[in-house]
């Protein structure tokens, strides 16, 4: 049998002009995905495991609080805000009882400024801890998560004995916070402000949580395969965080020093001797290591806080239907995710006018489409977690 | 002794025998594996695992939660290629008992004393993966889709040292017959794993990539993936991918232990002693490896998919070619 030629050549030059092609496919992640904290979606373009135009779609989670918050008076709204970034509760109502207190002008006891203080510093470690357990899970690690919640039940032991409340404390009051009573008391007598035993298990539980921070740090930063999944990925130059919006140790870790503790005086942290801590590289590795040195320096302003509360009232005088005279103002705070802020319009009735918040995770993952450009899928999982957001926080 | 030798004598008889000890013998060893996984994460997590199950430490667990996927619904998505989709766990688990099949559990003990043992089990372990392929390819899910390519770009990547790896061994024993290469190692009087523990770790690390153990889980990676190429399976189905990962994990413990620890053989037992104990000696040996398994599962994150492929062919696939060449040199120097 012989052969065409002409037929042969043809077929041979097909068969190298012709290229394999690889078609695009949609990957949606979430809203229901293991990794997505909550209900967040994404939907991107990937051409095999790289994807490219990474959206974000939110509002699976929206609640509408800034409406709620038009209809209720304030001693109702703290209970709101507590379920806004629901991992770090009680650090939501410092802002907005600061914001209602300028307004109204009161001199909070220093006492009462204390207590939040460390009910705050509590709640940042409770936060970055929670940051601690998943992250190392979405690298594939699940050990550190038992670690890590280990100490954060400390924590929130702590806040439950102050407070009554592990998640939603709803513990301020315009003026101060609020009293514990005797429990069967007829007559309400204020017995104690902090429970008896609070001071020396809170001195016990820091310890324990500085131990247990040089554990995690023996247990994540110790381990090959993490570093090897979390440095250089994800890298956010400090000129990109800070064109998005991007505060807390998202921020910092990109070497920016900008800290609301040391820069508002809505809490007496000029009292104290703590540090801010940046890094310089901006990858998820000196995110993680940011938020393990802040619960370290947490765990100092809470020791030190300990030494130093004053003793005194923890309310200041005020009348017993609040109404907060006409104005407006905005009043920003460090949570645990980064900034948090409430602006705080009133017509001078007993709820505010308008309440805007502005959340920390929702301008922390804006930035996700562009850090998110042209990685590989399981950077996704990385990059997404180490910005450590929280979906209550982002849609509000 | 001479009973059961008669016994075996008759073909299908014997066949019979050998297919009911196979049928139970999977799946006990899959559940033991199952609870071991249970109570060592537990142990090393600070936790006490499953607990209330049967009365005491949770023993009836696996046969609960077996029970529990046959009562599951079997949900077949509307898009997928349904004959395919339910072969694929079928396929799994055949490749898994097929590799059973050439263990020698004592002296001349294997349930099929293959001249080429090593070459057949070596050839069927990657059966398994054509499986997952498949069910990832059926299951019209993109998450599927992705692990089952992960999984096979894995197989692709690891099969090379898994192979390279054994040859070290293969030169040492002069046979590919597992049992003959039990046997060297009693003649040589040391395991393999002596002259041959550059071969056992890439074996080691290999063979874990292959089962998609951590830190190779790429394709299940359920932070990723949320379940991967299982992600669409439920009940039985399920289950027999479970099934298959755990005994896979025992069958190619099995085969390092023979290849590298000795087999069956344990050093001062002869005779009737070391037949009847050979099984538990090799069991043991490969508990020892699939508790290593569970240790780095519960220990390492995961690698990225890239880091996995330049991990084999940059390092093991040339310290696996390295290797080779200095066995074959001292082989033949000494």
């Amino acid at each position: 049998m012989t052969l065409d030629q002409d037929l042969v050549r043809h077929l041979s030059e097909v068969s190298v002009s012709v290229e394999l092609q690889t078609p695009e496919m949609t990957l949606n992640i979430g809203p229901q995905h293991p990794s997505t904290h909550g209900v967040l979606r994404l939907v991107a373009r990937v051409d095999g495991e790289r994807a490219y135009d990474v959206r974000p779609v939110i509002g699976y989670m929206h609640r509408g609080y800034e409406k709620l918050a038009e209809v209720r008076n304030y001693p109702q709204i703290t209970t709101i805000v507590n379920r806004i970034d629901w991992v770090a509760g009680y650090a939501n109502e410092i802002p907005f009882i600061t914001a209602a207190e300028k307004l109204m002008e009161l001199e909070v006891p220093p006492r009462a400024l204390w207590i939040r203080l460390i009910l705050t510093e509590m709640a940042r470690m409770a936060s970055h801890l929670i940051f601690m357990a998943s992250y190392p899970l979405e690298l594939g690690a699940q050990t550190p998560l038992f670690f890590a919640l280990r100490e954060r039940e400390r924590v929130l032991d702590l806040l439950e004995g102050v407070t009554g409340g592990r998640f939603h404390p709803n513990f301020n009051r315009i003026g101060g916070v609020k009293p514990a009573y005797g429990s069967g008391s007829k007559t309400r007598k204020l017995v104690q402000d902090l429970p008896k035993t609070f001071y020396e298990e809170t001195r016990r539980a820091m310890d324990e949580v500085l131990h247990a921070c040089d554990q995690l740090e023996d247990l994540v930063a110790g381990n090959e395969i993490i570093l090897a999944r979390t440095k250089g990925i994800g890298v956010l130059p400090p000129e990109v965080a800070v064109a998005y919006g991007v505060t807390g140790p998202n921020l910092r870790a990109s070497g920016v020093p900008f800290d609301l503790r040391k820069v508002e005086n809505y809490l007496p942290y000029d009292q104290f001797d703590f540090q801010v801590i940046t890094t310089q590289n901006g990858d998820c590795w000196d995110r993680w290591w940011c938020r393990l040195q802040e619960i370290r320096e947490s765990a100092k302003i809470v020791q030190q806080a300990i030494d130093s509360i004053p003793s005194g009232p923890i309310q200041a005088k005020v009348p017993k239907v609040i109404k907060v005279p006409k104005g407006e103002t905005y009043v920003r705070a460090e949570n645990p995710k980064g900034e948090m802020g409430y602006y705080l319009v009133s017509e001078g009735g007993q709820g505010p006018y308008r309440l805007k918040i502005r959340s920390a995770s929702f301008s922390n993952i804006s930035v996700l489409p562009w850090i998110l450009e042209g990685v590989l899928v399981p950077d996704i999982i990385a990059i997404m977690g180490s910005l450590d957001f929280v979906l209550g926080d982002v849609d509000r | 002794m001479s009973l059961i030798a008669d016994i075996m004598a008759n073909f299908w008889l014997g066949l019979i025998i050998k297919l009911l000890i196979v049928a139970l013998l999977v799946p006990v060893i899959g559940m033991i594996i199952g609870f071991a996984e249970m109570k060592l994460s537990a142990k090393m997590q600070n936790r006490v695992g499953p607990y209330y199950a049967g009365g005491r430490w949770g023993w009836a667990q696996l046969i609960a939660d077996g029970l529990k996927f046959f009562q599951k619904e079997d949900v077949i998505p509307a898009d997928a290629d349904r004959q395919v989709f339910k072969l694929a766990p079928a396929l799994v688990l055949a490749a898994t008992v097929a590799l059973v099949v050439v263990i020698p559990f004592g002296p001349d003990m294997a349930f099929r004393n293959l001249e080429l043992g090593l070459f057949y089990a070596l050839a069927i372990s990657s059966l398994s993966t054509i499986g997952v392929l498949v069910a990832g390819w059926s299951s019209a899910n993109k998450y599927s889709l992705i692990g089952s390519l992960r999984a096979a770009g894995q197989l692709i990547a690891y099969e090379l040292p898994l192979v390279l790896s054994v040859v070290g061994v293969v030169i040492l024993a002069g046979t590919m017959n597992l049992d003959g290469i039990v046997q060297a190692q009693i003649a040589s009087g040391i395991p393999y794993v002596v002259p041959q523990f550059v071969g056992f770790v890439v074996f080691f690390i290999a063979a874990l990539a292959e089962l998609s153990r951590i830190p190779f889980d790429m394709p299940v990676a359920e932070s990723e993936l949320v379940m991967g190429y299982m992600t669409e399976y439920t009940g039985f189905r399920f289950l027999f991918f479970y099934l298959a990962e755990f005994v896979n994990m025992f069958t190619m413990s099995a085969i390092a232990a023979t290849l590298f620890l000795g087999g069956y053989h344990f050093p001062g037992l002869s005779g009737d002693l070391a037949t009847v104990l050979g099984p538990v000696v090799l069991i043991a040996k490969s508990f020892l490896l699939v508790f290593m398994m569970l240790w780095f599962r519960w220990t390492f994150p995961r690698f990225r998919e890239d880091q996995l492929q330049s991990m084999a062919w940059k390092v093991l696939v040339p310290v696996a070619l390295a290797n080779i060449a200095v066995t074959a040199i001292l082989k033949v120097v000494i």
